[in-house]
């Protein structure tokens, strides 16, 4: 599968991985939940060093979408929940 | 739900709006390509914006520091005279100075990573715009196969989604830097008032306290140099007397010589 990190660029991880990242993820989906800045940092900087581990940087002259996105190394709690809040309102734009 | 998943949501809602407009798959490679052409433009003049920001902040911090440094001497050319409340005023305002110059330091770092960051968004994007152009050429060269189609909707979704992921970089820095503009552009202003540069004037008002110290322990010196002589004796005082008659003589020939 292929893992876009935001602002990095695209993965090609494992399909093996996914259970992995995916429990990274749901510490992420916590933290932020609880609104738990430290907790946030800890577990976006976990997913983010998983991927780059787990995967190859694509070759430049590879285009394809990406299966899951992770956000912006660097974010801030408050930046991912905005970034959240607009997925969400893209996505139920299209589900209507 | 999976942040990973909801953000992939909203990276190829974004994505979906530049493939709309396409209706041949090849006319949508070509539009895809100016598209990169484009955003490429804006990324760059992105970095060209957040460099100016960046030597505004070193500007305004060498003026800073100007001031400091001349607040500083200024206290020891206080202390020199003795005058230790000035140095302490002096002294006072070089702290706040220094406050100021740390608060620039921290912007000017964090906007150096902006422009860090862009640079390295460019450079990427730029990379990947170039192996498009060859990519486009091939797919559509190819595109009687018949998984081309397939390959033409995933390399523009790929080159597409980059994109957006370049743009959402680029709002990111740019909304980091616009916050640091308005402190930037509230800087010049206290700069321009004289608020700060009231103590970089020629003669600031400290300055004119150490002059006029100066002025006055000038003048001291010189009245104290004075009185000693005037009070030294007899020496000094017959010169001065002696050049009375002369000058007495003078006195006495001219008032004659209209006479004579």
């Amino acid at each position: 599968m292929i893992v876009r990190i935001l602002g990095e660029g695209q993965y090609s991880v494992p399909d093996g991985q996914r259970g992995a990242l995916e429990k990274l993820d749901s510490a992420i989906v916590e933290a932020v939940d609880s609104d738990d800045e430290t907790a946030f940092a800890a577990a976006l900087a976990a997913l983010t060093a998983a991927v780059r581990e787990a995967g190859e940087p694509l070759a430049e002259d590879t285009f394809a979408p990406s299966d899951l996105v992770v956000p912006f190394p660097d974010s801030t709690l408050e930046e991912t929940k905005g970034l959240l809040a607009e997925a969400d309102d893209a996505t139920g734009t299209d589900n209507r | 739900m999976s942040v990973m998943k909801r953000l992939s949501g909203i990276v190829q809602a974004k994505t979906n709006k530049l493939l709309d407009k396409a209706e041949d798959p090849r006319e949508s490679l070509d539009l895809s390509y100016q598209k990169q052409l484009e955003s490429l433009q804006k990324v760059r003049r992105s970095v060209a914006d957040v460099t100016t920001a960046k030597k505004r902040i070193e500007l305004q911090a060498s003026q800073l520091q100007q001031q400091a440094d001349k607040l500083q001497q200024q206290a020891k050319a206080a202390l020199t005279q003795g005058n230790e409340d000035l140095a302490r005023e002096a002294l006072g305002r070089r702290t706040a100075l220094a406050e100021q110059l740390g608060e620039l330091q921290t912007q000017h770092e964090q906007v150096a990573g902006q422009e860090e960051k862009l640079i390295l968004t460019a450079q990427k994007l730029q990379a990947q715009v170039d192996s498009f152009r060859t990519k486009k050429e091939t797919l559509k060269a190819s595109y009687t196969a018949a998984e081309a189609q397939t390959k033409i909707g995933e390399a523009v979704s790929g080159i597409s989604e980059s994109m957006s992921d370049a743009g959402m970089s680029m709002q990111r820095a740019q909304d980091k830097i616009d916050g640091m503009q308005a402190r930037a552009g509230a800087m010049d202003e206290l700069l321009a008032s004289g608020a700060l540069t009231d103590l970089t004037n020629p003669v600031d008002d400290i300055q004119a306290q150490l002059n006029k110290a100066s002025t006055t322990s000038t003048v001291d010196a010189e009245l104290a140099a004075l009185k000693a002589e005037v009070g030294a004796g007899a020496a000094p005082a017959a010169e001065l007397g002696s050049a009375g008659p002369s000058a007495a003589e003078r006195g006495s020939t001219e008032p004659g010589s209209p006479a004579s």
